[in-house]
C-alpha cells in the first residue's frame, strides 16, 4: 500500500492485532520475515540512516530520564537528530502547552505532563515521516484535540504521519486513510 | 511512500557532537544521583580494607597480597555498576530512539562505555594508592598502582559493555553478568596485578604496562562494534 505525502495513515484493529509490531517494523525496531518499503520513492531498508534521520517513532515509553528537567530532555533527543535554537524550542514547549513545567525533573510529573514533553521533542525533530502509537494514551481532552492539530499541521508541512489509535483525530476526510489490522479483506 | 522533500530540518547532528551529547547527559544524570556514584567506591573500600582485619594486620604479609586484593576489588566493584549501563536506557525507550535516530549506534554506545569509565573506572584508579597505603604499599608505588589501574579499568569498562549489551534481555541478569564478563577480564586481572607487585617491588613494570596498553587499545577497536550489535538484538 502507498501513503502519499500530506495524509494520516490510521492503524486501528483489536488489541493484539498488531498494531504496535506494525509500528514497529516500520520504524526498523523490528526485523520482518519480508518487507519491501520506498520511502520518497526510493526503495530503502528500515535500517537505512537516512530514512531514520526523517522519521520519528513515539512509542508506549517517552524516552525521558526522570533525573533530568522537561527541557534537558528535549533539548538532548532533538540534539541527537539536528540542532535548534532556544527560541524554537521555547516556540515548541509553548505550542504543546508545556511551558509551566518544563523546567521541572521529569520524576515530578504526571504522566500526561510527560506526554506532552515527548511531543515538543517530536515537533523539533523536524522530520517527514511520524509513526505514532497510541499518541494521546493519558492525554486530557485539550491534550487529545491537541494531538489531532500536531498532526494536521504537520501534514500541512508536507509530511506523513501513521498513528495506531481509535480516537477520533479530527481530521478532514481527505487528509485520513484507515487501516483496520485484523479485519478480513 | 512518499513525501515532498520541503521539510523543516535545521542542521544535521554530526555523530560525533551526537556521542558528546550522550557522554554530556550521562555525566549530569551520574551528578544528580550521586549515590549510584558513591557504591562501588565504597564496595572497594569496604572489601579491600576487610583484609587487614581478616587476614592479618602485618604490613609485611598484606603488601604481598596487597596486588591482588587490589585488582580483584576494583574488577568486582567496576561490575557492581556495569548492569545499570544499559538497563535504564532500554526500560524507558532511549535505546530505541538510539537506533533510529540516525547515527551511528556504535558511536553512541562508545560515548555510554566512556561514560561508565570516567564515573567508575577512573575513580576507582584514584582511590586504589589510598586504600594500598592501608595494606602497606609503599608511596613510590603509586605512580604505578595508578598508570596500570588506568589502562585496566579502560579494558574492563570495553568488555563489560559487550557483557551488559548481551544480558540486556535477561531479566535479573546481574548474575549472568559477572559470569560472561569476569573470565574475559582474566588477562587484565593477570598482567594488572603483575605490574602492581613489580611496582610495590620497585622494579620497572614497563612489560605488563604496555601489554595493559595492547589489550585497552584492542579493547577500544573491537568492544564498541560487538557492544553495538549486542544492544541492538536486545531492543528487538
Amino acid at each position: 500500500m502507498a501513503l502519499p505525502a500530506q495524509r494520516c495513515l490510521q492503524v486501528t484493529g483489536a488489541n493484539g492485532a498488531g498494531k504496535t509490531t506494525l509500528l514497529r517494523v516500520l520504524a526498523g525496531l523490528l526485523e520482518p520475515e519480508s518487507l519491501e518499503l520506498h520511502w520518497r520513492g526510493r526503495a530503502v531498508s528500515p535500517r537505512d540512516a537516512l530514512y531514520h534521520s526523517d522519521l520519528s517513532y513515539l512509542g508506549h515509553d517517552a524516552a525521558l530520564k526522570a533525573d533530568l528537567t522537561g527541557i534537558e530532555n528535549i533539548r538532548f533527543s532533538v540534539g541527537l537528530r539536528c540542532s535548534r535554537d532556544p527560541a524554537e524550542i521555547s516556540a515548541a514547549i509553548a505550542r504543546v502547552g508545556a511551558q509551566k513545567f518544563a523546567d521541572r525533573l521529569v520524576r515530578t510529573l504526571s504522566a500526561g505532563q510527560r506526554r506532552r514533553i515527548a511531543l515538543a521533542s517530536l515537533l523539533l525533530s523536524g522530520t517527514g515521516l511520524w509513526l505514532l502509537d497510541e499518541p494521546s494514551t493519558n492525554l486530557d481532552a485539550a491534550g487529545q484535540a491537541l494531538i489531532g492539530e500536531l498532526i494536521s499541521e504537520q501534514l500541512a508541512r508536507g509530511g506523513a504521519v501513521i498513528a495506531a489509535t481509535h480516537q477520533d483525530l479530527g481530521l478532514v476526510a481527505a487528509a485520513r486513510i484507515e487501516l483496520e489490522l485484523g479485519a478480513q479483506p | 511512500m512518499s513525501a515532498p522533500e520541503n521539510l523543516p530540518f535545521g542542521v544535521r547532528t554530526g555523530a560525533l557532537a551526537a556521542a558528546f551529547k550522550v557522554l554530556n547527559r550521562d555525566l549530569r544524570l551520574a551528578v544528580r544521583r550521586p549515590g549510584q556514584l558513591l557504591q562501588p567506591l565504597a564496595f572497594f573500600a569496604v572489601v579491600t580494607l576487610l583484609f587487614p582485619l581478616g587476614y592479618t594486620p602485618e604490613l609485611e604479609k598484606l603488601r604481598a597480597i596487597a596486588p591482588g586484593v587490589l585488582w580483584v576489588g576494583a574488577l568486582l566493584a567496576s561490575m557492581l555498576a556495569l548492569e545499570s549501563l544499559f538497563r535504564e536506557d532500554a526500560a524507558d525507550g532511549t535505546l530505541e530512539q538510539f537506533l533510529i535516530c540516525g547515527q551511528p549506534l556504535v558511536g553512541l554506545i562508545a560515548a555510554k562505555t566512556l561514560s561508565h569509565w570516567l564515573l567508575t573506572g577512573l575513580p576507582l584508579t584514584l582511590m586504589a594508592p589510598i586504600l594500598g597505603i592501608a595494606l602497606g604499599v609503599p608511596v613510590a608505588a603509586m605512580p604505578g598502582i595508578l598508570s596500570s589501574l588506568a589502562l585496566g579499568s579502560v579494558t574492563l569498562s570495553l568488555i563489560g559493555a559487550v557483557g551488559a549489551g548481551l544480558t540486556l534481555g535477561v531479566r535479573r541478569g546481574g548474575v549472568l553478568l559477572s559470569l560472561l564478563t569476569l573470565p574475559l577480564a582474566v588477562p587484565v586481572l593477570i598482567f594488572g596485578a603483575r605490574a602492581t607487585e613489580l611496582a610495590i617491588a620497585g622494579e620497572s613494570l614497563t612489560g605488563p604496562l604496555y601489554l595493559l596498553a595492547s589489550l585497552a587499545v584492542l579493547g577500544a577497536t573491537l568492544a564498541p562494534l560487538a557492544a553495538a550489535a549486542a544492544v541492538r538484538i536486545g531492543v528487538e
